[in-house]
């Protein structure tokens, strides 16, 4: 681990103004805020990240869980993980966010993880972690070393010739599906960005992973005023039963009245290389019956772009096979 | 002749080799830390995890170093009564916060119950991830967990045990449960 100075600021414009020093936010950011640490001081032992300056922000007064205004719901940067997904009011309105946490990590990291950090989760490739290896990501022009190489766990949904990294957050997924909004305090003041909006795909420009710029403290994520009456389904897909990042995972908020979908938001995990969205496979089955038949296509639509690579093609199906199952439990539940 | 530290691990706050000797000196910084209600005045490089803080600076080697990156759960303590990964933490982020460690929990007189469940569940082999297990186990009673095995299965999931004592361990939690 490359040596660092250790600052904890008092307050927020503190924190924005000392971070605002750094030449970038994304990967290889020479400033780093610093909270639950679970990705952070990890990639920091494998001199991944090489701040110099980090700059603890566990005591900033960011870690309530409030009710907003018109009726939905104010979650602090800081708020820890389990903490989160034990809410009652998450558990009761929106499910799908509690049932993504539990299904990832551990006890302990979800103990210290928080929403900020989930949002800014890093990618599991193990090339991306392997500084003796080419990667774009921290080097670029260096070459992807997952395209030619183990590429089993990696993305099928939105990679690119130069990165195919996969987003290893179950969060991010549920929140997606939850439409949810990430509040960002920054040296120019605040802005609101749909997570839709937050992540980047790789393109050309793989470290660059996020919208964030030097200074930009995420405050707070809001999630709006809930879906009475909706079902709610997080599955999630993987190697061993628990403590496993997904090989592809699903998150539905669903409703219907009499036969039909009246709402439908979908959005996959464990595939993409952001949280990814599926559009398509909503306007397939908004205003129509909630049957096995629509699912499958609902399931075919949401992968109809996938581009697999050598070791991941059953990533394919085993997603489609994902969502439509998401769908019937939600129409069952 | 000036000692050479040869860094073994890359969070040990040990210097790299080839520095001037004790290097650390000029970077290192001051911190208090309360374990097992014991206050403790260091002086620590600033990248020491909490783990290597424990274990080296303070000399409480209850608490194991399995694989060092948030993956085995053999570094399991408690801050302020909830369970983390202290190889994933940085000591210097835990100032005014209370630690415990396998060792403030009981005494080979007087065990914490379980401790004694483990004794009597023989839920060991070779014993390395037992404090992590322990301590995992202890916090587990006061966060929200099913009645049924499956529920202990799935939060005890970030503690790995190679041997596989693994049905012993949840005979151990529950046996505790059971008694609460």
């Amino acid at each position: 681990m490359h040596i660092f100075e250790f600052t904890r600021p008092a307050d927020s414009a503190a924190a924005i103004n000392a971070a605002a020093q750094s030449k970038t936010a994304q990967q290889g950011a020479d400033v780093r805020f610093l909270c639950g640490g679970t990705t952070l001081i990890d990639l920091m032992k494998l001199n991944v990240e090489t701040p110099t300056r980090v700059l603890d922000i566990n005591r900033l007064p960011l870690d309530k869980i409030e009710d907003t205004p018109d009726g939905g719901l104010k979650i602090g940067a800081t708020v820890r993980n389990s903490d989160l997904a034990n809410e009652e009011k998450v558990q009761r309105n929106y499910s799908v966010l509690s049932q993504a946490i539990l299904s990832g990590a551990s006890g302990q990291i979800r103990n210290m993880a928080t929403t900020a950090g989930n949002l800014l989760q890093r990618t599991r490739c193990v090339y991306f972690r392997d500084t003796a290896m080419p990667c774009n990501k921290r080097e670029p022009g260096a070459g992807c070393s997952a395209i030619t190489g183990s590429n089993r766990t990696m993305a099928i949904l939105g990679t690119s010739d130069h990165c195919i990294a996969t987003n290893p957050s179950d969060m991010c997924v549920a929140m997606a599906a939850l439409e949810a909004v990430i509040h960002v305090q920054g040296p120019k003041g605040t802005r609101a960005i749909p997570i839709g909006d937050f992540h980047l795909l790789p393109g050309d420009t793989p470290p660059r992973e996020t919208v964030l710029e030097p200074g930009d403290l995420i405050t707070h994520v809001t999630l709006p005023p809930p879906i009475i009456g909706s079902r709610q389904v997080y599955l999630k897909l993987r190697d061993r039963a628990s403590y496993e990042f997904a090989l592809a995972s699903a998150a539905v908020v669903m409703s219907v009245v009499g036969e039909n979908i009246s709402y439908i938001r979908i959005a996959l995990g464990g595939v993409g290389t952001k949280p990814w969205r599926s559009p398509e496979a909503e306007s397939t089955l908004t205003g129509k019956p909630a049957n096995a038949a629509n699912f499958r296509q609902a399931a075919e639509a949401a992968l109809r772009n996938a581009k697999p690579q050598s070791e991941n093609k059953f990533k394919i199906e085993l997603a489609k096979r994902c969502l439509a199952h998401a769908l019937q439990t939600a129409a069952n539940a | 002749m000036a000692t050479i530290h040869v860094n073994h691990s890359a969070s040990s706050g040990v210097f790299e080799a080839g520095q001037a000797e004790n290097p650390a000196d000029e970077i290192a910084v001051p911190i208090t830390l309360r374990i097992n209600d014991k206050e403790h005045s260091l002086r620590i490089d600033p990248r020491t995890t909490l783990l290597d803080c424990i274990r080296e600076a303070v000399e409480l080697t209850g608490t194991k170093k399995g694989c060092d990156h948030g993956q085995c759960g053999a570094c399991t303590v408690h801050v302020n009564g909830r369970r983390v990964l202290s190889c994933l933490s940085l000591a210097l982020l835990h100032d005014d916060e209370d630690i415990t460690t396998v060792e403030g929990l009981g005494t080979p007189e007087a065990m914490h119950p379980m401790q004694a469940a483990f004794l009597a569940c023989d839920a060991y082999q070779c014993g390395y991830c037992t404090s992590g297990q322990i301590m995992s186990a202890v916090a587990l009673l006061s966060e929200p967990c099913g009645s049924d095995d499956v529920a202990v299965k799935e939060l005890m999931s970030g503690n790995i045990c190679r041997c596989g004592a693994y049905a012993n361990i949840v005979a151990a939690i529950q046996q505790v449960r059971k008694r609460a």
